[in-house]
């Protein structure tokens, strides 16, 4: 009922839909930085939605199987392999015992995947969330990245669940994202503290992620904004896609792990959808900033929630299918 | 920087409101906003995900899916209107006990000799007035506390640590708070609790929440030691008093 590492890739970590229900008491809300990939995979394999999976960045990990499993790659492509044959991403494959699934690296579409297991990663929860906080040791597997020789547990398999084998997303549903993608971003609560040449700038230019990229915050480089009062205030709670702009003018865009309060002026809010498409960029590639309403950001969830919907009832008759025709 | 007659609302992305009461740290602002989070709580509105109590904001997250943003508005706008003037119900004191000076207070020297008061007027000054937990930020359960008596404020360490010990309580300029981990900091230590501020295996593992009120209480090495050994074995409980 485990995963042995045998290697641990760049930065692989426990993630789930997050620790929500505590920011109160400090604690980062953390969980995947594509939530929307993290769900689809999930609901290929049939877990439940929030089920925890290994996410995996730039150059992901090599991995044994203690028993047999389905899992499915969403997200980034980053060249997977079973049992050194390869494996495509956004379909379900089956695993035997002792199986090893390993990855070649970045493919130029994205560069975080979610490897979703059915059963879920079994890490026992804290405060209800099994994601994996670093900077305050918290969550996932004992609170760090994944090293060599780990073993993570799994949970226990669902029902039926060997019937999603080869179950593949349909292209239309997946939530794969252009590299040229807009950022849709609504006002924040502090737009009135730029003028109107600040706002011109950051939603005309062209920002580029920096080398301080990580699952806490994005740093772009680009022009700088200008502002019409100061760029500090009293802390203050922070919202995920919050986007700060400190004295220097650059934007930071504030991720998964971001801290709970922030004392920077914050000009706008990238849209939760946008959010997972920011995550997938990696430093050097650019941003381009959409200034949207808060429903039009709105509807693009609604959107995605149609497509999952689909997505189940297509696995339903997919499995239905399957079990039909082992039996004849 | 002032309190507002009326809090305002800012539009914070599709899943997130913030009601501001002020721009400065007013007691009287936190009140009403804590006030207002129990109001919404009561009330446990379909929808609404997470409440957020800072200084002088509550954030409001809601699942845009169930709620749009006029909805919020319109649940605020309510509780607002019904909730009692800064009534938060029960005001609780949460006594910390703590060995201060010497080994665990490598500061309390400066602290001293800023201030220009002897060591025992230091500790008397720091457990004579209850201070209020105005938020918990920066790492999980650092209270930032408010209203100490300012004549023992002492700015930052000049060098901050690379590590702090966790339980160690600190001043930096008015404000005090306590460590719940071990983390780098730059606050003048001048003693520590034995307490745990934050403690995995509870259910609820925080000691403090946002709107409580800390006594500090001086205690002996034995004493220390007794409370230290009861933590570790999961059966210490905090002395609470309803205010």
């Amino acid at each position: 009922m485990s995963i042995k590492v045998v290697k641990p890739g760049l930065f692989t970590t426990v993630q789930d839909l997050g620790r929500w229900g505590f920011q109160s008491s400090g604690v980062p809300v953390s969980g995947a930085m594509d939530p929307f990939s993290l769900r689809i995979g999930n609901a290929l394999l049939g877990n439940a939605q929030g089920d925890a999976a290994l996410e995996i960045t730039v150059l992901g990990p090599e991995i044994v199987f203690g028993d047999e499993r389905c899992v499915a790659l969403t997200g980034a492509d980053l060249g997977m392999k079973i049992d050194g044959i390869p494996a495509e991403p956004w379909r379900v494959y089956k695993i035997s015992a002792g199986g090893r699934v390993s990855f070649d690296g970045v493919t130029g579409n994205g560069c975080r995947g979610c490897l979703c297991v059915s059963g879920g990663i079994g890490v026992a929860p804290v405060m209800g969330s099994r994601a994996t906080h670093t900077r305050s040791k918290m969550g996932g597997f004992e609170g760090r990245a994944l090293k060599a020789g780990d073993e993570v547990p799994c949970g226990e398999n669902y029902p039926l669940w060997r019937l999603a084998e080869g179950f593949s997303c349909p292209a239309d549903l997946r939530p794969a994202r252009a590299p040229d993608e807009p950022i849709l971003a609504s006002d924040g609560p502090q737009v009135d503290a730029f003028n109107d040449e600040g706002l011109a700038t950051f939603y005309g230019g062209t920002y580029t992620v920096s080398g301080e990229a990580d699952r806490m915050g994005y740093r772009l480089e680009g022009p700088e904004v200008a502002r019409s009062k100061p760029a500090d205030i009293l802390s203050d709670g922070i919202c995920c896609g919050a986007v700060q702009v400190p004295g220097h003018g650059r934007p930071i865009v504030m991720m998964a792990d971001r801290q709970t309060t922030g004392g920077y002026t914050k000009i706008a809010v990238v849209s939760l959808w946008s959010v997972a498409a920011l995550a997938q960029r990696m430093p050097g590639e650019s941003v381009r900033f959409q200034r949207a309403t808060r429903e039009e950001c709105a509807a693009k969830l609604t959107e995605f929630e149609g497509n999952i919907a689909r997505l189940e009832e297509f696995r339903a008759s997919y499995r239905s299918r399957n079990q039909y025709w082992r039996w004849v | 920087m002032s309190v507002y007659e009326e809090p305002i609302f800012l539009s914070s992305g599709e899943s997130c409101l913030v009601v501001e009461f002020a721009d400065e740290i007013d007691r009287g602002a936190n009140r009403r906003l804590q006030a207002l989070r129990h109001a919404i709580e009561a009330r446990g509105p379909r929808g609404v995900r997470e409440l957020v109590a800072t200084y002088r904001s509550l954030a409001i997250h809601f699942d845009p899916l169930v709620l749009e943003y006029g909805d919020v508005e319109g649940i605020v706008k309510t509780s607002l209107q019904n909730m009692g003037e800064g009534e938060t119900g029960e005001e609780r004191i949460v006594v910390i006990p703590v060995l201060y000076g010497g080994e665990y207070g490598p500061d309390m020297g400066n602290v001293a000799s800023y201030t220009g008061l002897s060591v025992e007027e230091v500790v008397k000054r720091h457990t004579g007035r209850d201070c209020y937990c105005f938020m918990l930020g920066f790492m999980p359960g650092f209270p930032y506390l408010g209203g100490m008596d300012e004549s023992i404020a002492t700015p930052r360490l000049k060098q901050p640590r690379t590590s702090t010990p966790v339980g160690s309580i600190g001043i930096a300029d008015k404000q005090t708070g306590g460590y719940p981990f071990d983390s780098p900091g730059g606050w003048q230590l001048i003693g520590r609790t034995p307490a745990k501020l934050y403690d995995p295996r509870k259910e609820n593992p925080f000691l403090l929440e946002a709107g409580d009120w800390v006594r500090f209480r001086a205690i002996g090495d034995d004493e220390y030691q007794k409370i230290a050994a009861e933590e570790a074995a999961g059966t210490y409980a905090a002395e609470v008093i309803s205010k």
